[in-house]
């Protein structure tokens, strides 16, 4: 894999975030903003992924969280997050973050209280489920930057599609 | 010698024909029908691969709905006059070479790649493999023209696919 200088990376993704809050002062809209922009990055991030990484296919929704965990991030952020707090059902779980590269040397102001500053993962962790065919929900949950100790996405699966023939017999 | 690339909704993304001894018009009738064929004969071709196999833990009826990039799949389809090809990627990308007399291979879950190659010509497995991580992921996937699912024409992924089917000695 191809890297870039961290510093580069995390001041690259600060100015960007400022230029939105920016552009567009209401800080939920920015909120909006960095997931959609995440989830274009997630639909074709997974082709990387899925090529690079040469894993086969998950057999159910606690392995894919485990790769997205441990192989997902190791790739796109050299880290690696913990996964856990599921629920009895297998659908929901949190990924559990000690170290995000996106905040270092990030302050929140006061009046920015409300701005979820690394929302661009979770868009990314929905977009690129969305291409193989999961639609998951997936917020931050807990927040260095907002006073937590540790950051914490929380994924929640909502349906899992089947693939079926895309064509009517008489098209 | 031909090769497709479909998305996982079975349009055809990309096609490319080196050599097709026959005009379209004369197969299938237009493009448009060979590209719905060809999906078509890879589609029928996996669910009757996953229908009869053995490691299987239950018999899967013949085109009840999988998840994607379950059920087995198949590699390559040999006949007396052309070989092809097939690659499914787990995001559910299908790819399949055709040569007149040789195969393709599949990709997974996003779309497959599609190629028809010359009967003789041997297992492209890991050619194809490498044009979906190597030139598809890196000239198509990376290009911000690129719309994930949208037909695409970008020159230079077209000219690394001729050279590297050259340097694979496909091409004459």
């Amino acid at each position: 894999m191809e890297m870039i200088n961290a510093e580069i990376f995390t001041l690259t993704y600060g100015s960007m975030v400022r230029q939105l809050i920016a552009d567009h002062e209401d800080v939920e809209e920015v909120n909006a903003q960095l997931d959609k922009m995440g989830f274009s990055i997630g639909q074709r991030l997974i082709d990387e992924y899925l090529a690079k990484s040469k894993t086969q296919r998950c057999s159910d929704f606690r392995e894919t969280a485990d790769r997205i965990a441990k192989v997902g991030f190791k790739m796109f952020l050299n880290t690696t997050a913990t996964v856990a707090n599921w629920n009895a059902e297998g659908t929901e779980c949190s990924l559990i973050l000690e170290d995000n590269p996106l905040t270092d040397f990030v302050e929140l102001p006061e009046q920015l209280g409300a701005l979820k500053y690394s929302n661009l993962l979770c868009g990314v962790i929905r977009g690129a489920l969305e291409m193989v065919n999961m639609d998951v929900e997936c917020a931050f949950v807990r927040d260095v930057l907002r006073g937590d100790d540790v950051y914490e996405i929380r994924l929640k699966l909502l349906s899992s599609s089947t693939e079926a023939y895309p064509f009517k017999d008489d098209d | 010698m031909t090769f497709y690339i479909f998305n996982r909704k079975g349009r055809c993304q990309y096609y490319h024909e080196w050599q097709r001894l026959k005009p379209v018009r004369q197969g299938a009738g237009s493009q448009e029908e060979d590209f719905k064929l060809m999906f078509g004969l890879c589609w029928s071709m996996r669910a009757l691969a996953t229908a009869i196999d053995p490691k299987s833990p239950s018999m899967k009826q013949m085109g009840a709905p999988m998840r994607i990039g379950d059920g087995c799949s198949f590699n390559s389809i040999k006949t007396s006059s052309f070989k092809l090809q097939f690659l499914e990627s787990p995001s559910g990308l299908k790819a399949s070479w055709r040569m007149p007399g040789s195969g393709g291979q599949p990709c997974w879950g996003a779309g497959c790649f599609v190629l028809t190659t010359d009967p003789s010509v041997g297992s492209m497995v890991e050619q194809l493999q490498y044009i979906y991580a190597s030139l598809f992921v890196e000239l198509v996937v990376k290009n911000p023209l690129y719309t994930p699912g949208e037909p695409f024409l970008f020159e230079p992924f077209s000219a690394a696919l001729n050279k590297y089917m050259r340097a694979l000695g496909l091409l004459s």
